[in-house]
């Protein structure tokens, strides 16, 4: 889960990267933008789920 | 007066410039003492050096590879073309500053300020590491944020690279502004502290089987509140010279950046005051200097563009995210940040250039129409996104990597005497009374 997450953060902003290369009107760009931003907050949440459970195992 | 005489005429930015950098150490002792107050007395000593010593690797680092991959706008730099957009991605510097003049010029001014900023950036990781944090473990940590994480964001953001160029290139307002260091220094250095948080795990005894925190409470307030005086100072310097040097303000707009710094600080630390006396009945003098140093990383971005009752706002909202995120990481994600370092710098940095975008007025008038006010706001977010996606899987790859050779977690026994003896071999405070619950085993 944790790698999960982790690859996830960088897939989300090229993502965003690909956004600003490839799209030229201000909204399909804005759009792609914030779907970026949405898979790089997915894999954060999939990275902090992962640090918890170890958290919890160790405890 | 001839041309060489040292009391040839300077510009009077440059003069102000150099007053202002002078200011920049302030913040540094300001961080340290934070941390320092915020950790366990067993500790103390070892916060304090460990302090100075990053900031030394972290200048050291700087000066012989640092600098020549962050550069400076208008330098050589490694780009790539796509469809006719050339991405500055790297500068491409000779190391150890050679070529470079210190006189005063606005690159020497640069040099100095990032070989302050930097320093400043790898004390914020101490915070969330604090009582566990082995110390060669933190200079080789340092030594990664100096040579590569810091100086590849900062150039992107401060030397002309592809964030900086975003409003060229793609009519995105004037591209990503930090003017200050938010971005550069504080968000860079949060995340930095968030991935040395998840890599070390919480200290012994603070999370009980059922999972519930156990209250760690800072060992000298005393400090924590003079560190937080002390850094207000250094961040007038700090974004007065930053926004002088990196977004081109008149040196006379210090003013308006010192006010708006300081309303923020103030603002935020009275919505954090506010919310933890409603939250607990009492108001939490950490939880209340963190707000303070919250809005003061947030003002970093805006200070030199809004107006003084906006800084307000901003502080306020700053105040507000500190304590729920210090309570929200310490509750439910399991993440024990002694220093509240992740959301003083991360979260409260966040914040701020989020805040740029939604309430940042250019006095230029090609940046001020309404096209000009949203596309400044999606500039905004893709740097947030470059943080997030880019800048945290970095930095945790390059620690990770670094705990399988160099464990960064201090051994049992060392935490349980304390980082002091264990390390240093002497406590900060030889002559006071060491309570014996603080050797208790948990």
């Amino acid at each position: 889960m944790k790698l999960a997450g982790l690859l996830l953060l960088p897939a989300g902003w090229l993502l965003v990267a690909s956004a600003l290369v490839l799209l030229a009107a201000d909204t399909p760009r804005g759009v792609f933008v914030f779907a970026g931003l949405g898979v790089e907050v997915l894999g954060l949440v999939l990275v902090a789920r992962a640090h918890l459970a170890e958290t919890t195992e160790s405890e | 007066m001839t041309p060489n005489s040292p009391l040839a005429p300077f510009d009077v930015s440059a003069a102000l410039c150099i007053v202002f950098i002078l200011l920049v150490p302030f913040a540094a002792a300001g961080l340290a003492l934070i941390n320092t107050g915020l950790g366990r007395s067993r500790s103390a000593a070892h916060a304090i050096l460990a302090s100075l010593i990053v900031v030394s690797v972290a200048a050291l680092v700087y000066f012989v590879v640092g600098f020549s991959w962050q550069g400076i706008a208008g330098g050589a730099a490694h780009a790539l073309t796509l469809r006719g957009n050339r991405w500055n991605l790297l500068a491409a510097q000779p190391c150890f500053l050679r070529g470079l003049k210190l006189d005063g010029s606005p690159a020497s001014l640069e040099v100095w300020l990032g070989m302050l900023s930097v320093g400043l950036a790898a004390i914020i990781p101490l915070g969330s590491g604090g009582d566990r944090w082995r110390l060669e473990a933190c200079c080789a940590s340092t030594a990664l944020l100096a040579g590569i994480t810091y100086p590849i964001f900062a150039h992107w953001v401060w030397a002309g690279g592809w964030l900086a160029q975003l409003g060229t290139f793609f009519r995105l307002g004037r591209g990503f502004q930090d003017a200050g260091g938010t971005a550069t220094i504080h968000v860079v250095g949060g995340l930095t502290a968030l991935s040395i948080a998840w890599i070390l795990g919480p200290r012994r005894g603070k999370y009980a089987a059922d999972g519930m925190p156990a209250a760690i409470p800072g060992h000298n307030v005393v400090y924590i509140v003079f560190g937080c005086l002390l850094a207000l100072v250094g961040w007038c310097g700090l974004n007065s010279a930053g926004a002088i040097l990196y977004a081109g303000v008149a040196a006379g707009s210090a003013v308006l950046i010192a006010v708006n710094t300081t309303l923020s600080a103030a603002s935020a630390m009275l919505a954090s005051f506010v919310l933890t006396r409603v939250r607990f009945g009492k108001p939490d003098a950490s939880l209340t200097a963190n707000g303070w140093v919250g809005g003061l990383v947030a003002s970093s971005a805006v200070a030199p563009f809004l107006p003084p009752a906006a800084a307000v706002l901003v502080g306020i909202v700053a105040g507000m995210i500190v304590p729920l995120s210090v309570e929200w990481l310490d509750l439910h994600l399991a993440v024990d940040d002694p220093g509240g370092a992740i959301s003083v710098h991360a979260a409260a940095g966040l914040w701020g250039l989020l805040a740029l975008g939604l309430l940042a007025r250019f006095p230029d008038a090609a940046h001020s129409g309404a096209a000009a006010v949203t596309g400044q706001w999606l500039a905004q977010i893709v740097g947030i996104a470059t943080l997030i996606g880019f800048v945290l899987p970095l930095t945790y790859a390059l620690n990770w990597l670094l705990n399988r050779f160099v464990p960064q977690r201090v051994a049992r026994e060392g935490e349980r005497q304390g980082l002091d003896l264990y390390e240093l071999g002497a406590g900060a405070y030889p002559e006071f009374l060491t309570h014996s619950d603080d050797f208790l085993q948990r």
